[in-house]
């Protein structure tokens, strides 16, 4: 029988030939993670599982990223909490600050998760992974506790949608662009506990980073995970990080799809996904009145260093316009090294931006950026929720690092082609 | 077990930004978070609903964030049950494991108003509106749900596996 990725991949993890869609399987584990938000609920739960010791450590993270460097007292015992469990526990990738990244930056820069793995993480966003040829889906902290003790976890196998791009969009357009758009087209529960497979030439011809932003962006049309066959440009992406074997999987041509969409990109425009929900999509020229008071640049949407390389080609030798706060945040102490040393930091402090250490602050309105009242922000990440910048009347416009750097320059909602040149 | 209270109802998609918002993820405590129970989508809700009452939604309850803290702040504020069109399927997940009845049905997520007295068998998923005195079935429990809920949840289900009988 033919089988998709995903069910290739669950298929090799419970054991059997065969998985449908619609079957409960229980699978093996190849990493589990927390952070500083979920890990203390998850730590309460692996003890009262009877948890002694992780399943294995080598195969579980703790990341304190949202609200670290932390912000306050509360958030500071919440991760003292997490600290000392993986101490306690010998875990080799607890990631203190200086050697944070955010999360789904970071793991897969480390090697920690690889193609052909089953990864869960207590973070909506684990579904990133996808973008290696991975099973990676975001679950609770009680899952995730539970999963410490056994290193297994349950799923129903997801039907699967294909998503096939080709054409030739417009200069500016990138991974955020059309995962934007197809958010747009199908609707944030479009994909509602469904697989979604990303696949067609505009998808080969992309970058790791940006695969990874379409990828991370599934969740947002409620997808459990959002998957891309790993290829040449995945492998040498992994070669030299991963820190174990892993399994390259490919859907069969007779898969079976719930439903398969093949859409022509060609002259689509920079994609903007208006307040209050990812899906309220428009192109980036419809939108130009519109006066903006923050932008930022960062996230594990868009906080990777060819995000940032996209941003100083717009912010080189330009200020950010008065009235605006540009707050850039690379993704990890390594996507930070190479901005530092390729120039990408200079340019940005010149430019007036303020540049932050990795976290996840402002994207869920931690801190590092919060709304006032009546503000407005374009912002690289993934929510543009009532109240998750900030103040309830405040606004989110989500887009890609072009937009929201050209947006800074502007100081109003701009399409990169207003500022510079490509 | 049975179910009786008062309807709060709200729209389609209702996110977990809206359940609980992320300023107040600097704790996990039930009570803490339970009054900020459904801040950003109703500032007044917290205050004003009674325990034992019943939040009614539309499609997609639940959606974005994976985080836990929306379905405790939800059986922190002890609302009863929630009910549904459908659920974004982490939110799913979160509410069996921590042991939040929750329910879905179309029709009565669309007919049920405000302010309505209704009635739920959580066992058989009937849902009775004693207000405008109309019932409703709702979608059955999966068997793996209806087994997690029998042996108490998640983690009473795992507990049972890691220390066999007599051990």
């Amino acid at each position: 029988m033919p089988m998709t990725i995903s069910e290739k991949i669950l298929a090799a993890r419970c054991g059997r030939p065969q998985v449908n869609p619609g079957e409960l399987v229980e699978v093996r584990l190849d990493f589990a993670f927390a952070n500083d938000i979920t890990a203390p609920l998850a730590i309460r739960v692996f003890r009262e599982a009877g948890g002694e010791r992780v399943f294995d450590p080598e195969r579980v993270a703790m990341i304190p990223d949202h609200f670290v460097p932390n912000k306050d007292i509360p958030s500071a015992m919440q991760t003292r909490e997490m600290r000392e469990f993986a101490l306690a526990q010998g875990l080799p990738h607890y990631f203190e600050v200086g050697r944070m990244g955010i999360e789904h930056v970071l793991l897969p820069e480390q090697g920690l998760v690889l193609p052909g793995d089953v990864i869960i993480g207590a973070d909506s966003h684990t579904c990133t992974y996808g973008a290696l040829g991975a099973f990676a889906t975001g679950v609770g902290s009680t899952d995730l506790g539970a999963a410490l003790v056994t290193g297994t976890t349950w799923f129903r196998v997801p039907e699967s949608i294909r998503f096939l791009y080709h054409g030739e969009p417009e200069a500016w357009v990138g991974g955020k662009d059309l995962i934007l758009y197809t958010i747009g087209r199908i609707g944030v529960d479009g994909a509602r506990y469904k697989a979604m497979e990303f696949a067609g030439p505009l998808i080969e011809r992309l970058p790791m980073s940006d695969r990874f932003t379409i990828s991370n962006m599934a969740v947002e049309a409620g997808a459990k995970v959002g998957i891309i066959a790993p290829d040449e440009v995945t492998d040498a992406y992994v070669r030299g990080r991963a820190r174990r074997g892993y399994t390259f999987y490919r859907s069969d041509a007779d898969a079976i799809y719930e439903a398969v969409h093949t859409w022509d990109l060609s002259g689509l425009e920079p994609q903007v996904a208006c307040p209050h929900r990812p899906d309220n999509v428009r192109g980036v020229s419809e939108l130009r009145e519109v006066r903006i008071d923050q932008s930022v640049i960062g996230s594990c949407t868009n906080g990777r260093l060819e995000d940032l390389r996209t941003a100083a080609e717009i912010l080189r030798g330009r200020k950010v316009a008065p009235h605006v706060r540009c707050i850039i945040i690379p993704g990890s102490p390594e996507v930070f090294r190479h901005a530092l040393a390729e120039g990408l930091i200079q340019i940005f402090v010149e430019a007036e931006a303020a540049v932050s250490t990795p976290t996840c602050g402002p994207c869920l309105g931690g801190y590092m950026g919060i709304l006032a009242a009546g503000e407005r922000a374009v912002s690289t990440t993934n929510r543009n929720f009532v109240g998750r910048m900030g103040h309830v009347a405040s606004e989110v416009y989500l887009a890609s690092p072009a937009v929201a750097a050209a947006s800074a320059v502007c100081g109003r909602i701009a399409h990169p082609g207003d500022v510079a040149g490509r | 077990m049975r179910i009786r209270g008062r309807i709060w109802k709200f729209g389609d998609d209702i996110d977990t930004d809206a359940i609980i918002p992320a300023r107040y993820l600097n704790t996990s405590d039930p009570e803490a978070l339970a009054r900020h129970c459904m801040e950003d989508a109703d500032p007044s809700f917290a205050a004003r609903m009674a325990p034992g009452d019943i939040i009614l939604a539309g499609k997609n309850f639940g959606c974005g964030s994976s985080r836990e803290h929306a379905p405790i702040a939800i059986k922190g504020a002890r609302v009863g049950l929630v009910v549904a069109a459908s659920f974004a399927r982490i939110f799913y997940r979160n509410a069996f494991n921590i042991g939040l009845p929750i329910l879905e049905s179309a029709p009565a997520a669309a007919e049920i108003r405000e302010g309505d007295e209704v009635e739920v068998d959580i066992e058989t998923g009937v849902i009775t509106d004693h207000t405008t005195r109309k019932t409703y079935q709702a979608k059955p429990i999966p068997a793996f749900m209806r087994e997690l809920l029998a042996a108490g949840g998640l983690v009473a289900y795992v507990r049972r596996r890691t220390q066999p009988a007599g051990g």
